[in-house]
């Protein structure tokens, strides 16, 4: 470090005596950009190799060249440098943001197409390829029951292992917690989906089922629970951690047994970023397709019941409707894919907006 | 929560310093004691009512609470146990009755009545997916995150940066029907174009038809990545002290000398943990490939014609029309899945605890 600010020292006698360091004048950049563009499609539409995609890609090579160039011998290497990756940096956006909201434009205007009551009222049971309607009734039913049923088995069971870990956790053991419970938040859904149908369908169902496998809306939601386990321990771990010790010893200090101290001021006090964990892990289990396809079934017909029989969900729905030759299928599949979509967004919003109160509330 | 007898000359072996305390029960603190504890009567056995203190009697309720804990502490051990053990106990019958080699055979018919599967070219096809995606994705990621995060203004930043967080949570069977619905057609002339121009690379070689290809099952997974990757790396430059940006920047350093000198090496264990977590999901990606993907079994490093395949997207796909040695031969092909996942993983967490001692041990 000490070194660079040798060399700055004695750099500056050999100019004259400005305080301001040579900066590339204001109208250079856009004046780059346009001749860029200009001689990109010369180049191209002169050697006819492409259209105007490749002529926006040659164009932005040249002016990220042009700038790096022009900004190097008037302002020098540092300063170019500079230039040259904020443009690198904001050409990265520009490139990132067309695809998404090309995703989010193609689903609200092809989910639009179908967004109708029928389609929320009524199932696929007896809809054949030549029938327009046809709703997902009972794939937001079997949605809502196995997110459901799936919640109930992970927060007391995560919030559970987190106060462990935190609390009461010591050596080994509780290392090897934290650890497979990392290991556990990298378990690809499919899995899951693999460990339930071996587990639940194949092995155990089918001793209350007939010997039959039991496909059902509770195998998608023990699946889902494995997938939500880890995310609700993680975020109730760090939401543990958060509370102030001096809450905890003020607590001790009064006699307060310790679990009743985690019942009644550690837990209250980090609710709202549990509350928010496991909004999170809510939403990204209700758009899991993977395990409901391996152990639910999918059927077309409205079933209540989530532990017999076939259930469906949203996200089976899409993929379903998506491989569905009929050619009202695909509209069907982006209504259903926009529901999906805005049931996940509510819960995400929901979580972040509980999540900045609870940042200003510390 | 049993009501265990008073257990008072005891109360010491198992009660930590909860007992401890129970010996001082200061006066002047009872006051503030009633506040949190005892204007509420206690649902459980095991309490002194009123603002009593705890007799030995909490000692069960404690022990009864902590042994509550270890047990769902412990359940996370079994549940991981009981994967490992289920999929091992399915997918052994079928591998037994295989009559190729796993692990080379390329092709996957496990429901003849001579079963011959092979995991080679599913492997090949997860890992080359992943790897593309991720070599697009994360540079860009990382550039939006710095946009996000240094580069635009504070309420520009802060707005994308809740829609890119709303992007990461938008389920993947919707990526995957936009890339097969609309994505495919774009792809599909790139691919010719790659393929006219550069058909000499094998990468890029081939005579068609274009589009179901690796190309764009790598394209979808890279854009659904990118909001994952871009959203907690943007959490982790956000977190870069202030001192050291202004620090950087006193020292006449440029905006991005301040990125790499200052923000970049911060954040670096949590980018390597971003793109690792990127990768997990990439790998295990099932619906989005299983769109997207022309369905093949065959290694070719060809990206650009119809072709390619996944183990997750195979076990999507195959799965509807598998008997019994089928779903074994899928179990299997998962169980390689949760290998290669968990050992990314596991390398994760060694480079990031590695790197995490460094950068704090630096700061």
């Amino acid at each position: 470090m000490s070194a660079t600010v040798t060399t700055h020292r004695q750099q500056p006698p050999a100019q004259p005596v400005t305080l301001r360091a040579k900066r590339l004048p204001r109208y250079v950049p856009p004046a780059l950009a346009l001749a860029a563009v200009v001689v990109a499609a010369a180049i191209v539409y002169g050697a006819g190799i492409g259209g105007p995609v490749l002529v926006v890609v040659v164009g932005a090579l040249l002016y990220l060249g042009g700038l790096f160039a022009a900004a190097n011998a008037v302002e020098g290497r540092r300063s170019a440098r500079d230039r040259t990756w904020s443009a690198l940096i904001h050409s990265a956006f520009v490139l990132a943001v067309l695809p998404l909201a090309s995703v989010v434009w193609t689903l609200l205007s092809k989910g639009a197409e179908r967004l109708d009551g029928n389609f929320f009222l009524t199932s696929m049971n007896n809809i054949g390829a030549r029938d327009p309607e046809g709703g997902a009734y009972h794939a937001i039913v079997g949605t809502l029951q196995q997110v459901g049923i799936a919640t109930l088995i992970t927060v007391p069971l995560g919030i559970l292992c987190a106060i462990y870990v935190v609390e009461y956790g010591r050596g080994k053991f509780a290392f090897a917690i934290r650890f497979f419970v990392d290991v556990m938040t990298g378990i690809p859904s499919i899995v899951a989906g693999l460990f339930v149908l071996a587990f639940w369908v194949l092995i155990v169902s089918p001793v209350f089922n007939d010997g039959r496998p039991g496909f059902s809306g509770f195998a998608a939601a023990l699946a889902l629970s494995v997938l939500m386990l880890p995310t609700v321990v993680r975020s109730t771990e760090e939401m543990l951690r958060l509370v102030p010790a001096p809450l905890r010893e003020g607590a001790y200090a009064l006699g307060v047994p310790k679990w009743k101290t985690i019942l009644r001021v550690v837990l209250p006090t980090a609710l709202p970023g549990i509350v928010t964990g496991v909004m999170l892990a809510i939403a990204r289990a209700a758009g899991e397709t993977a395990p409901v396809l391996l152990v639910a079934g999918g059927g077309a017909a409205i079933n209540f019941n989530p532990f017999e029989n076939n259930q469906s969900s949203l996200a089976l729905f899409v993929y379903q409707q998506a491989g569905d030759a009929s050619r009202y299928a695909p509209a069907r599949a982006w209504t259903a894919a926009l529901t999906l979509v805005a049931l996940v967004l509510i819960l995400t919003i929901a979580a972040k907006l509980l999540a900045r109160r609870n940042r200003l509330g510390r | 929560m049993g009501e265990s007898p008073h257990r008072s000359a005891n109360a010491g072996t198992g009660g930590t310093n909860v007992t401890e305390s129970r010996e001082w029960p200061a006066g002047a603190s009872a006051r503030v004691a009633e506040a949190p504890v005892s204007t509420r009567t206690p649902e459980g056995p095991g309490l002194g009512g009123g603002g009593a203190l705890p007799r030995a009697r909490a000692f069960g309720a404690e022990r009864a609470f902590r042994g509550l804990t270890l047990a769902a502490g412990t359940a996370v051990l079994v549940v991981i146990a009981a994967i490992a053990v289920f999929l091992v106990a399915k997918a052994l019958p079928a591998l037994r009755a295989n009559t190729e080699n796993f692990w080379t055979f390329e092709g996957w018919f496990p429901n003849d009545p001579e079963p011959k599967f092979g995991i080679g070219a599913l492997a090949f096809g997860t890992v080359l997916s992943s790897v593309i995606a991720l070599l697009l994705a994360v540079p860009v990621a990382l550039g939006i995150a710095l946009y996000l995060s240094h580069y635009a203004p504070r309420r520009v930043g802060t707005t994308l940066g809740f829609l890119i967080d709303l992007l990461a949570a938008v389920p993947s069977v919707v990526f995957g029907l936009w890339g097969r619905d609309y994505f495919s057609g774009p792809v599909a002339d790139l691919s010719a174009w790659l393929n006219r121009y550069f058909g000499w690379i094998p990468l890029f070689g081939g005579d068609g038809p274009f589009g179901a290809s690796i190309l764009l099952g790598a394209l979808v997974l890279a854009i659904m990545v990118l909001p994952i990757i871009t959203s907690l790396s943007r959490e982790v430059f956000l977190q870069t002290p202030t001192a050291n940006e202004e620090a950087a920047l006193a020292l006449g350093a440029t905006r991005w000398e301040m990125i790499r000198t200052a923000v970049l090496p911060y954040g670096r264990p949590g980018i390597v943990a971003a793109v690792m977590l990127g990768l997990g999901r990439a790998l295990g990606e099932t619906i989005a490939l299983a769109l997207t993907l022309g369905i093949t079994f065959g290694i070719s490093v060809n990206l650009i014609e119809n072709g390619g395949n996944t183990i997750a997207a195979n076990i999507a796909n195959a799965f509807g029309e598998a008997n019994d040695t089928g779903r074994g031969a899928l179990i299997a092909s998962g169980l390689v899945l949760f290998a290669i996942t968990l050992i990314v993983n596991i390398t994760a967490r060694a480079i990031i605890h590695r790197r995490r001692e460094f950068t704090e041990s630096a700061a």
